[in-house]
């Protein structure tokens, strides 16, 4: 198992369509991402340099890639002479069991958590619970969803979605109901204002990170010449998981592996800017195995496949693995800011999940087969990715893959049967000519205000996501014919 | 220390990547063909460049910026500027981590010290007032100082605990650019990177300052006179 999608997900159209009629998640949406999007260019249009950052960046991640196996082993080796363990697991269930056997050892059954994409991906905390383990998010983001019983939605703002009144209904029933033991007594009189709903998140989780025994994490980056590992934040929950438990378990994918220290130069300028708009967030902690008299005694990593293998393979499609998880494409994608994340069911949405997740999870369901047409295909997202990672490239590279996938089965689908009949009618002038003659009539019929909301049969599928302007009453050639005898 | 020990995941998750890329061979060689055009490559910062006044009129702007107060004071007035800023805050409990300059310490005399030795437990960190460190290295560029647990840093819970932070550091130890720190840290000390108080902006995108980190940040850059030959940003001023 690769990672889910989420369960029961439709494919991204019908998704889609029940997203866009929620006028307030797209009234969040807009204004969220708008607010973001004016912050990154801000801070990018700070550098000079910006286009020779994303050059090193692209460059170092495609060098990485290639010598994986070499970078991998070096990190493992100077991990385990810093005093950590490093363990590999192939798929998303292997991780997790591994995570769940780590922390029973310790004899604890409640784990912190530091926001991570990867345990996200597979799904670790219900793999925890179901071991018997509770595991409390700490980022405010993925607290409010955790809280909200909820899923995802963005990859740096798992919350975007949610405005602040939302939010102040989850913190006052949540909170509320178990306000005896978790100091938040007050919580019925809470406002709605982002510093105070901030203030009690901080109280809620106070008394967590002081007691708390073991830690989790995923990384930023791993650091093959040294061992180290980098976590950047902005809240401080980070720092609270990284520093005050007796055990830390990070929990990475393998394309998170840096060549050198020095690298970091390149990565730590263009992470922050993209992903926050900030020129530096707030807090990014690194540390290498365990030290004395600070931070934990124990430390782990697990690194993770999970597809990123099979992605590899593919030289066009391998370019996914650059991602350095900043979600500038989510910000910029017209389809993202109306449609919003939970449409394109996994937990990475937006231009990156839509080329991520089917080649981490294949393309068998049919949410990973719709997400490659997830897409206008109009290239925002390739200009603002720090890594450049060309998107609509590989959104079309995967649509071929898709259609391939058809191809195979012994019938003929509606789509093929259409291709093949445009074949048929476009190689002869005179068929043409026919076919706008009967489109044209068609379309008297069932035309409004200049265009098609519903096929008819078959052709269905085509107006399902999209409307289809009417057939001109007459074409060009008739047109001319009859106005220049 | 646990060795880690080859398993049948390990063999096969690397099994997978040469099956998926081949054979890798001349990695230097290609490492070294990374195109690094961006500025400061490396770490190109001269000697005595730490310490332009441009650089740390930089850095102070930057971390005003971020909702930190910071400002610039001479070495001979950095005593009673400490006093100030922690009477200002209230502060009358404060941690001070081993090695902070001695120099420095003159300030204290109306506030109750606890040094990290031993160890101050998480209940008594959560209960003082504020922290007081110096910090390895300053990043104009970002409005960044880097905590790397050297002297008068101390561990890395104390300057994550306490509601408030006080950072000094000498003029000598700001430099320019992201590149030109990082050739300057070592990476075996776990390293805090603090750029303004703790925030976030998960609500909204609004930005809020102060979640679980110090929700008051300031620092204090002291001047160093005259600028030196050559800069030293990991040692310790008062103890070389």
């Amino acid at each position: 198992m690769n990672g889910t999608t989420f369960l029961g997900m439709p494919a991204f159209p019908r998704a889609a369509r029940d997203a866009l009629g929620d006028a307030q998640l797209r009234r969040n949406l807009a204004e969220a991402t708008r607010t973001i999007r004016d912050k990154r260019d801000e801070a990018v249009g700070e550098l000079p340099d910006w286009e020779e950052l994303r050059e090193a960046g692209r460059a170092l991640k495609e060098h990485t890639l290639l010598h994986l196996d070499r970078y991998l082993l070096q990190f493992e080796e100077q991990v385990t002479a810093a005093g950590g363990t490093v363990h590999w697991a192939r798929d998303s269930a292997e991780a997790n069991r591994i995570v769940a056997d780590l922390v029973k050892r310790t004899g604890r059954n409640e784990v912190v958590k530091v926001k991570s994409m990867a345990t996200q991906e597979t799904g670790l905390n219900t793999a925890l619970e179901q071991a018997g383990i509770r595991a409390y998010e700490t980022d405010l983001a993925e607290l409010i969803v955790q809280l909200g019983q909820d899923r995802p939605s963005h990859i740096l703002v798992p919350a975007i979605h949610r405005n602040r009144a939302e939010i102040r209904e989850i913190f006052r029933r949540e909170m509320g109901t178990r306000a005896a033991g978790d100091g938040l007594g007050d919580a019925g009189a809470l406002g709605d204002d982002p510093q105070e709903l901030a203030e009690a998140a901080r109280r809620h989780l106070r008394e967590k990170f002081l007691r708390a025994e073991v830690g989790i994490c995923g990384a930023n980056f791993l650091v093959a010449e040294t061992g180290t590992v980098v976590v950047a934040e902005s809240e401080g929950n980070g720092r609270m998981c990284l520093s005050l438990p007796q055990t830390l378990i990070c929990l990475a994918g393998i394309e998170k592996v840096v060549p050198r220290w020095q690298d970091l130069e390149v990565f730590l300028q263009l992470l922050p800017r993209s992903s926050t708009g900030e020129r530096m967030n707030p807090y990014t902690s690194t540390w290498t195995g365990t030290a004395d008299q600070d931070g934990p005694r124990e430390f782990h990593v697990v690194l993770l496949d999970g597809g990123r293998t099979a992605t590899l393979a593919d030289p066009i499609g391998r370019q996914a693995l650059n991602c350095i998880r900043c979600s500038a494409c989510l910000n910029v994608c017209p389809v993202y800011e109306r449609v919003g994340g939970h449409a394109y069911g996994s937990v990475y949405p937006g231009p990156i999940g839509a080329i991520l997740g089917p080649q981490l999870r294949g393309t068998a369901s049919p949410v990973d087969r719709s997400l490659p047409y997830a897409s206008t295909l109009c290239g925002a997202c390739y200009e603002v990715c720090p890594v450049k990672i060309n998107i609509p490239e590989v959104l079309v590279h995967l649509r071929a893959r898709v259609v391939d996938g058809k191809r195979r089965r012994p019938l003929p689908g509606p789509e093929r049967l259409a291709m093949a009949a445009a074949r048929w009618t476009l190689s002869s002038p005179r068929r043409l000519a026919g076919a706008q003659r009967m489109a044209a009539a068609a379309a008297r019929l069932v035309r409004h205000n200049g265009r098609i909301r519903r096929m008819p049969g078959p052709l269905a599928g085509w107006t399902d996501a999209r409307d289809l302007p009417a057939p001109a009453p007459e074409s060009f050639r008739t047109w001319w014919r009859r106005t220049h005898p | 220390m646990t060795a880690s020990f080859p398993s049948a995941a390990r063999e096969e998750v690397l099994a997978r990547i040469r099956r998926a890329v081949g054979d890798s061979s001349a990695v230097e060689q290609r490492y070294a063909q990374v195109p690094r055009g961006y500025r400061n490559a490396g770490g190109a910062q001269r000697p005595g460049e730490a310490c332009s006044p441009q650089t740390v009129a930089l850095f102070l702007e930057r971390l005003a910026d971020y909702g930190a107060s910071a400002r610039l004071v001479d070495a001979t007035a950095a005593p009673s500027a400490i006093a100030e800023a922690l009477t200002g805050r209230g502060a009358d409990t404060v941690v001070v981590p081993h090695g902070f300059p001695e120099p420095w310490r003159a300030g204290l005399a109306g506030v109750r010290v606890l040094g990290d030795d031993p160890p101050v437990g998480l209940d008594a960190l959560d209960a003082v007032d504020g922290v007081l460190t110096t910090a390895a290295t300053g990043v104009a560029a970002t409005g960044t100082f880097v905590l790397d647990g050297g002297p008068g840093q101390g561990r890395r819970a104390l300057t994550l605990v306490p509601d408030y932070h006080l950072c000094v550091i000498p003029a000598d130890r700001i430099v320019r650019s992201v590149p030109d720190a990082m050739a300057l840290l070592d990476p075996v000390r776990p390293l805090t990177f603090v750029s303004g108080p703790s925030a976030t902006s998960d609500i909204e995108m609004k930005r809020v300052e102060g979640v679980h980190g110090p929700r008051t940040l300031e620092v204090l850059v002291v001047a160093t006179e005259p600028p030196l030959a050559d800069h030293r940003p990991i040692d310790d001023p008062a103890e070389s």
